[in-house]
């Protein structure tokens, strides 16, 4: 058993039995990172570089430790200290940093679909880790992982993603990712975030967040991504909050309140409210571990496979 | 699977895994400060056996872990098929214990070294002793078991396929022709 896919670009069209195997293979890495020596050999000698074109911390120091972690070789180039600057074009960047034989590239880039495209010009195996409002693969398997970890299965389970669907990678990787597991997935948000027949990728819509809530075992809060002028799609933020805002006081009187994941940054008080932020409801930390092993698990998976395995 | 020669059928098979526990003994005169960990997958299968056998004829519990060392290996790249990791399992503090390593089959000797590294990331054993159903030569690192339970002469291209109820059924061990050449042996 090894993965079928030699890049992960995004969950689009990847096989359930890949998914399978990378939130199955997570745990041995989980175990690794309680340990008091949190690191094994495993990649040892394999060189990875961590191609930031737009800016990341959590994600990128997330990455970073799975690479340490499993003894890689890590390159960090982020696009603002670069000679992209400078005026070369990105297949030129790609195509340096490989002629200085790496192995394995994670990428984040503003524009959909960058990431592809570079995997089809190199030889290296590459991550996606953020393509423009496209997809964020990695961020979606450690949501699933997460909900996995608490409910011990995705399969039949109701899971709605609130807020600005229109702008997020985080949105898209999910609803591809869930769905290949036989979850029900569903969005909500104000009809300005929602984007043009989300319905043809197969969600129920919702517009009222309590009929939302009632349906949901699982929900997943977006970030009102302020710097992605989300703000323009609704009037203020007082009324997204008052319309959209996860808070106690609308999930105490749920029969079954939702268990409730967020990807980060928090904006507190807007999408999401400090009472359930960091209430018993939420695995907000969970996924935040649970990131760095789900990505050890998809390095180790990506990096030791043999092009006889698929 | 062509089978060579039945090297212990059920009965054989009990009575290798008893000359273990009691060599175990000998060497350790109290057990009071030993703990067995066994090497996934089948490793842990014949901890467990002796863990009961040393419970039912010395009346003590002795400690017992699983360590998976597929992270460990050297030829994580080299295999032709690509290993994948499962969980460790040690709940017990290992530091200053005589822990006793148990695996099926000793051959080259990398899975016992992949496993003295991957201990040594867990604690500091006082000391580390190896345990070993069926030894089968072919070493190709300076290794040798503590305790063996039988030593098996083979040839290359055979292979030491050892049987435990728990996963395969029935209890054996048998000597069979290796599937595949290109495949990598047990070790």
């Amino acid at each position: 058993m090894a993965l079928s896919i030699r890049h992960l670009l995004g969950l689009e069209n990847v096989p359930k039995e890949d998914i399978q195997l990378i939130l199955d293979t997570t745990p041995s890495f989980l175990e690794v990172l309680n340990r008091p020596i949190k690191k094994v050999p495993t990649l040892q000698g394999t060189t990875i570089v961590n191609l930031f074109f737009e800016s990341s911390t959590r994600t990128r120091v997330s990455f970073e430790l799975a690479e340490r972690r499993l003894s890689a070789d890590v390159v960090n180039f982020a696009a603002s200290t670069s000679s992209v600057n400078k005026g070369e074009t990105l297949l030129d960047t790609a195509r340096n940093i490989e002629a200085m034989k790496v192995d394995m590239v994670v990428m984040r880039h503003s524009v959909p679909g960058a990431p592809h495209f570079l995997s089809r010009m190199c030889t290296s195996s590459f991550i996606n880790a953020g393509d423009g409002a496209h997809e964020h693969p990695t961020q979606a398997l450690l949501d699933m992982y997460s909900i996995r970890q608490k409910t011990g299965a995705l399969e039949g389970l109701n899971v709605c993603i609130i807020g600005d669907i229109a702008h997020s990678r985080v949105a898209r990787s999910n609803i591809f990712g869930l769905k290949t597991m036989g979850a029900n997935v569903a969005v909500c948000g104000p009809p300005s975030l929602l984007p043009h027949e989300v319905e043809s990728l197969g969600v129920r819509v919702f517009t009222n967040l309590d009929e939302a809530l009632h349906f949901s075992d699982v929900i997943n809060v977006l970030r009102i991504q302020l710097e992605r002028k989300a703000g323009a799609a609704f009037p203020s933020l007082r009324e997204y909050r008052e319309t959209f805002g996860i808070t106690w006081r609308r999930l105490e009187g749920l029969s079954n309140p939702p268990l409730v994941l967020h990807p980060g940054p928090l904006n507190r008080e807007v999408e999401i409210s400090s009472d359930v932020a960091d209430g018993p409801a939420s695995i907000i930390l969970d996924q935040v571990t649970n990131g760095v092993a789900v990505r050890m698990a998809i390095l180790y998976l990506l990096g030791t496979r043999k092009e006889s395995d698929s | 699977m062509k089978i060579i020669e039945t090297i212990a059928d059920e009965l054989g098979f009990a009575r290798t895994i008893s000359r273990l526990a009691h060599e175990i003994l000998e060497r350790n005169k109290t057990l009071e400060n030993v703990v067995l960990i066994g090497i996934r997958t089948r490793g842990e299968y014949i901890a467990r056996r002796l863990a009961a056998y040393l419970e039912e004829v010395e009346d003590v519990t002795v400690p017992l872990g699983v360590l998976d060392v597929t992270m460990y290996r050297d030829d994580v790249r080299g295999h032709l098929k690509q290993p994948l990791p499962h969980t460790t399992e040690i709940s017990f503090d290992i530091d200053g214990k005589t822990v006793i390593l148990v695996d099926d089959v000793l051959y080259t000797g990398r899975t016992a070294r992949a496993a003295l590294d991957a201990l040594a990331d867990l604690g500091r054993p006082a000391c580390v002793q190896l345990a070993i159903l069926v030894d089968r030569g072919h070493r190709q690192l300076p290794i040798r078991a503590d305790f063996t339970g039988k030593s098996v002469t083979t040839l290359e291209h055979e292979e030491i396929c050892v049987l435990v109820k728990e996963i395969d059924e029935r209890d054996a061990i048998l000597l069979v022709e290796t599937p595949d050449h290109q495949q990598p042996g047990k070790d």
